[in-house]
């Protein structure tokens, strides 16, 4: 049923620190590698080792440049994934019901049986979280790692999505957004995390924390300065002696 | 927008085919027998070969009959659903014209009413699209509707009629390109709402997630031939509609100058289609940096 339910018991999803993201694409990578093995059809390459690679990824690492007025240009790495939008517009557009949002706990998932691979759903996300894999012709999407956040034959500590297992500056955080007192909630609140686009009214469950405010060094003296300041000309004794004999040589 | 032919075929197509149904439902022209059955085959050959099409760009077109079960909340669901529905009532009358002389007019205003529905529905597709905000206009399914009825009444030889049709689709395919090409900013979507990082500053790309392309850059980014989309856009306002009405207008009424400006109509028609997924803009590219003015 690709109708939307009114609400989920649980609201899982991640938060993604902007402030702490380096930009190693270490999720991008652990990613691929869990979910071409589990979940549904392999996330194919094409041409994999040839001149024009492409392949299918559920999440990949944007790199911003944030510029104001006389202040210094920040960079701003950016991971990019479904979101699990409340109001999925990806999900009501799926002709066939694939595409659907779980009542117990609002993750957006694709059955692949009846997937028929018209990509209406890719249109209609904003944040292109969709990517049709050329091999199966069906659609692909982050599953929050659906296969391991249950998955009772792996240890507790791997139960969580494969990106935040991964993360090596614990910059991704999972968890559920509907119980206020969850570590992603309390993060939320306190760094104000961002929606993406929410002038399109998806009201997407995954949330971004923006940079930390930078202090301004401007106007600091950098510290090795005063050895980088110039000899002066006329120095006496020793020093001018020598200076004068080496002249001259 | 990637400008897929499978998808300008479909939808230009199967909407001259409904839109040649429509004017077969309210009996208009006339027709009973042998020639009944060649119009009628024209417009099922043009709907049916227009759904046809719509089926290859598909992953899995194996499985495109699962695509009737979602129509509660689907307008492609709809769609097919209603074109089935809509060829079937179409085809009852038909029949009865050809084989039993014999005309069955509310069926036949069913079947009209129904292929407008149906029409509706391919243009409530690319109109529900917020991520497409040039789609996403009242003025698409008008558009849509009008391409219809003008192309249908054109080859269903209600030449008075067509004038008057050909020349509201032309002024309504001015006004959405007009208003087209303002939405994307009307939308208010921009790469500092797309990354939440407007507030701190000018927002540009650094650096591409990927050196190659992908499914979404091939899908959303389609940017080759906007440079010529001003030209094309006069070809196809020629072609729709101003010179099809000159035409029809000023030579004495015959069957080789309707047929010269159903062909012109078509031509126009294609362009005005590839212009409509070519020169649509997906916010997705805003992630890549695309968005230029």
């Amino acid at each position: 049923m690709t109708t939307l339910p009114a609400s989920t018991q649980k609201k899982l999803g991640l938060v993604i620190d902007l402030d702490i993201c380096v930009g190693c694409h270490a999720c991008v990578i652990s990613c691929k590698e869990w979910n071409t093995s589990n979940y549904g059809a392999p996330l194919s390459d094409m041409d994999a080792y040839g001149e024009n690679p492409v392949g299918t990824f559920l999440n990949r690492v944007h790199t911003f440049e944030v510029k104001s007025e006389g202040k210094n240009a920040q960079t701003v790495h950016f991971p990019k994934s479904c979101l699990h939008c409340e109001d999925a517009p990806c999900v009501t557009v799926c002709p066939t019901g694939a595409s659907y949002k779980r009542t117990e706990d609002g993750i957006v998932l694709v059955n692949e049986d009846d997937c028929i691979g018209c990509g209406l759903c890719a249109w209609a996300c904003p944040y292109g979280a969709r990517e049709m894999d050329a091999a199966e012709g069906v659609m692909k999407k982050c599953t929050l790692c659906v296969d391991r956040i249950y998955n009772e034959n792996i240890p507790e500590i791997d139960r969580e999505p494969s990106c935040v297992r991964t993360c090596p500056a614990k910059a991704r955080h999972f968890g559920d957004f509907a119980d206020p007192d969850s570590a992603v909630s309390i993060m939320t609140a306190e760094r104000g995390g961002m929606e993406l686009m929410p002038e399109l009214m998806t009201k997407p469950v995954n949330r971004y924390l923006p940079p930390r405010p930078k202090a301004d060094i401007s106007g600091d003296i950098d510290i090795l300065a005063p050895l980088l300041a110039p000899v002066p000309e006329n120095t006496g004794g020793f020093m001018g002696w020598l200076d004068a004999a080496l002249e001259k040589i | 927008m990637h400008p897929a032919p499978s998808v300008i075929l479909f939808t230009s197509l199967s909407g001259l085919g409904f839109g040649l149904l429509f004017f077969l439902g309210f009996d208009m022209p006339a027709v009973t027998g042998w020639v009944a059955f060649a119009f009628f085959f024209v417009a099922y050959a043009l709907a049916v070969g227009g759904l046809l099409a719509s089926t290859f760009h598909l992953g899995n077109p194996q499985r495109a009959m699962k695509a009737f079960k979602q129509w509660r909340s689907s307008w492609l669901s709809r769609e097919g659903v209603f074109a089935v529905l809509a060829l079937v009532v179409m085809g009852l009358y038909a029949a009865a014209l050809i084989f039993l002389n014999m005309r069955l007019p509310l069926l036949g205003i069913i079947g009209s009413v129904l292929s407008l529905i149906t029409v509706f529905c391919t243009a409530m597709i690319y109109a529900q699209m917020k991520t497409v905000p040039r789609w996403s206009q009242p003025m698409t399914p008008v558009l849509y509707l009008l391409y219809m009825v003008a192309g249908g009444a054109l080859m269903a030889a209600q030449i008075q009629l067509a004038i008057a049709l050909l020349v509201a689709v032309t002024v309504v395919q001015i006004l959405h390109w007009v208003f087209g090409d303002t939405a994307f900013g009307r939308a208010g979507s921009n790469i500092g709402t797309a990354t939440g990082l407007g507030n701190l500053g000018q927002v540009r790309l650094l650096e591409s997630p990927h050196s190659g392309t992908n499914y979404l850059l091939r899908e959303f980014a389609f940017e080759v031939g906007r440079k010529h989309a001003r030209k094309l856009r006069g070809i196809a306002v020629l072609c729709i509609g101003i010179i099809p009405v000159i035409l029809l207008s000023l030579t004495s009424e015959g069957h080789l100058v309707s047929f010269v400006a159903l062909a012109l109509h078509i031509i126009g028609l294609f362009t005005s289609r590839w212009l409509f997924f070519a020169e649509a803009e997906h916010v997705v590219g805003l992630y890549y940096d695309k968005h230029r003015g």
